[in-house]
């Protein structure tokens, strides 16, 4: 231990004690979690959960199990990392899977092809001038959903003062209307060959990933990042540092907005189809993998790292209930249980702090 | 150049049907250290918030180093040169030293809009050569200020106004939650401005203080300026007589 400082006034402080990072104990609860399905999978059902056991196959780890596990909450991921923004600046956002449901109907309209199996797309919403259209254009349109969706949301929390939970609220119940009118609840299918690309195989997974890293610098180094955790500390002392604090909110919930059309797209090419109730829940089990990554919800703290762990904490255990062979109304609860809990233990973490100083 | 640094004529400010602060003519001098004091809801930071524009002023002319202002806010204040501690601390708590130094003024590597690069390493040393010239001594600025004692914290405060202050600096009860010690400490930083030229408003509840500091008091009752004393020529009694009206109607 290193010799105590002699700080303002002789107060002693320690320089080495430095906080652990919120990080490492996500991990670490993410390590236990995947050791005790382990466990409990040896004893239960004599199974490995992560390693490979399989005869005549190569290879330490379960990969098919893991490469699943991270399929899974890959695109409710991409909306976390939007949804880990707007809670670090003090807001939630409870949109976003509406915002899914609506970019999806819409991107996937603009994404059909002409003929299936030499006979006219069935499910054809415009005229043949939609047909065939470059992955561009959906791609485009699909964001413009995403980002006018959070600029109403941005303007209203901002502007309007309203609390974003209720702002949000009603872009949920909207957006989800919107959905529905769109196509007047009939699903669209039957997408080009290209927009059928951007789901398949693994690449869900690497667009969260790109989506993971890009937004990790963003908020770690520049000043969007600094602004964010800024207003989630002390937004008043933000305000009198002269920093625009309603335009940086609206760009905030337009980030998010934009998210979770890029999670739209992702989730209509991987199902070949978009349908109206897609992404239904997604908000919620975004806003648990930001909380489970030891987000806390009066804003200032948390991150991308913490969300991403929350996210692969979130699958394995989804992935560790199907595997222990038990019934999928149990996940339900349990991932009700874990969520709650997760903020819990948030509060207690901070009322310890408090003692502390 | 002007004599004052600051003056405020006919300075008014109402909330609704409250006059918080009625027809303030105030002015101060290149290098001098004013007092304003008061009692509670005198108008003190009333006044401070209009020259600060942290609220806009229902009437009268701010001029600020010769030119009459209308400042927007108070970033717009600030980068005209006048730096203020608030009563509020301003700070961000989960943010570490260097971030609140910056807090709306941050040094960047590359310029891309909202997403401008900051430059952290530039950040960090110019916090502890801040702190230097301020001696305020925060071991590790890396932790959020979080978990700091409340001196350190509002230390942290006054250093970002010390290290920045260019033409004015204004201190809205910088002492009032701090222990001896630090109190001591604040007091230093003041007089380190005094050497260095720069002039101060200190708004303070507290005359031993004020006396100990400034070169001048003025005295906020009601709403208005009751007085304003050099501090050679008054003593705490007659401050206090200012302070509770048994004095007064001395429009200065």
């Amino acid at each position: 231990m290193a010799e105590p400082a002699h700080g303002l006034g002789g107060l002693k402080y320690d320089p080495s004690k430095k906080a652990r990072p919120q990080e490492l104990n996500v991990f670490i609860a993410f390590v236990i979690i995947v050791a005790a399905f382990e466990i409990l999978g040896r004893l239960i059902i004599g199974e490995s959960f992560l390693f490979n056991t399989r005869e005549g196959t190569s290879g330490l780890f379960n990969t098919q199990r893991l490469s699943i596990i991270i399929l899974q909450v890959a695109t409710v991921g991409i909306i976390a990392i939007g949804v880990t923004q707007v809670i670090i600046t003090g807001g939630i956002d409870l949109s976003s899977g509406s915002i899914v449901g609506a970019t999806a109907m819409v991107a996937m309209s603009f994404a059909q092809t002409a003929l299936v199996n030499g006979n006219p797309n069935p499910k054809a919403i415009f005229g043949d001038w939609a047909m065939d259209l470059p992955i561009l254009i959906p791609i485009l349109v699909g964001l413009t959903c995403g980002l006018i969706a959070g600029l109403i949301n941005g303007a209203l929390i901002a502007y309007t003062k309203i609390p974003p939970f209720i702002a949000t609220l009603g872009m949920m119940v909207s957006a989800r209307g919107f959905a529905r009118w769109w196509s007047t609840g009939n699903p669209i299918s039957f997408p080009t060959e290209s927009y059928n690309a951007i789901g398949s195989g693994m690449r869900p997974v690497f667009v969260f990933i790109a989506l993971a890293v890009l937004f990790h610098l963003i908020m770690t180094y520049t000043k969007y990042g600094k602004h964010s955790y800024a207003i989630g500390s002390n937004e008043q002392a933000t305000r009198m540092s002269g920093i625009n604090v309603d335009r940086h909110k609206v760009l905030v919930y337009i980030i998010a907005g934009m998210l979770a059309s890029v999670a739209a797209i992702v989730v209509s090419s991987k199902g070949q189809t978009a349908q109206a109730n897609m992404g239904v829940m997604y908000e919620l089990d975004a806003i648990a993998m930001a909380v489970i990554g030891g987000i806390s919800l009066q804003g200032g703290r948390g991150s991308i790292i913490g969300t991403v762990i929350g996210a692969l904490i979130f699958g394995v255990i989804i992935s560790g209930f199907t595997f222990l062979k038990l019934d999928a109304y149990y996940q339900e609860m349990v991932k009700g249980a874990i969520i709650v809990g997760a903020v819990v233990l948030d509060q207690w973490r901070q009322k310890s702090r408090g003692a502390r100083a | 150049m002007s004599e004052f640094i600051l003056e405020t004529r006919g300075l008014t400010k109402r909330y609704g049907g409250v006059h918080a602060l009625e027809d303030a003519n105030f002015n101060l001098r290149h290098g001098e250290h004013v007092a304003v004091v008061g009692d509670n809801g005198a108008g003190k930071s009333t006044f401070v918030r209009q020259i600060t524009a942290v609220e806009q002023r229902s009437a009268g002319d701010v001029i600020f180093d010769g030119q009459p202002v209308h400042f927007a806010g108070p970033l717009q204040a600030r980068e005209s040169g006048i730096e203020t501690v608030f009563q509020t601390l301003a700070l961000a708590d989960d943010l570490d030293v260097p971030s609140n130094l910056f807090l709306g003024r941050e040094l960047f590597k590359l310029k891309l809009g909202p997403f401008s690069i900051l430059d952290r390493k530039a950040m960090r040393e110019k916090t502890l050569e801040a702190l230097k010239t301020t001696a305020v001594k925060i071991p590790n600025i890396d932790n959020p200020i979080r978990n700091m004692s409340g001196g350190q914290r509002q230390c942290v405060s006054i250093a970002r106004t010390a290290a920045f202050a260019s033409k004015l600096v204004i201190m809205d009860e910088p002492t009032a939650a701090l222990g001896v010690q630090e109190t001591a400490q604040v007091e230093n930083i003041i007089r380190g401005l005094k050497a260095r030229g720069v002039p101060l408003i200190l708004v303070s509840h507290n005359l031993r203080q004020v006396f100990d500091l400034v070169d001048r008091i003025v005295v906020f009752r009601r709403g208005r300026i009751v007085a304003s004393l050099r501090r050679d020529e008054t003593d705490g009694n007659d401050i206090v007589s200012y302070i509770t009206g048994v004095k007064g109607g001395v429009e200065v």
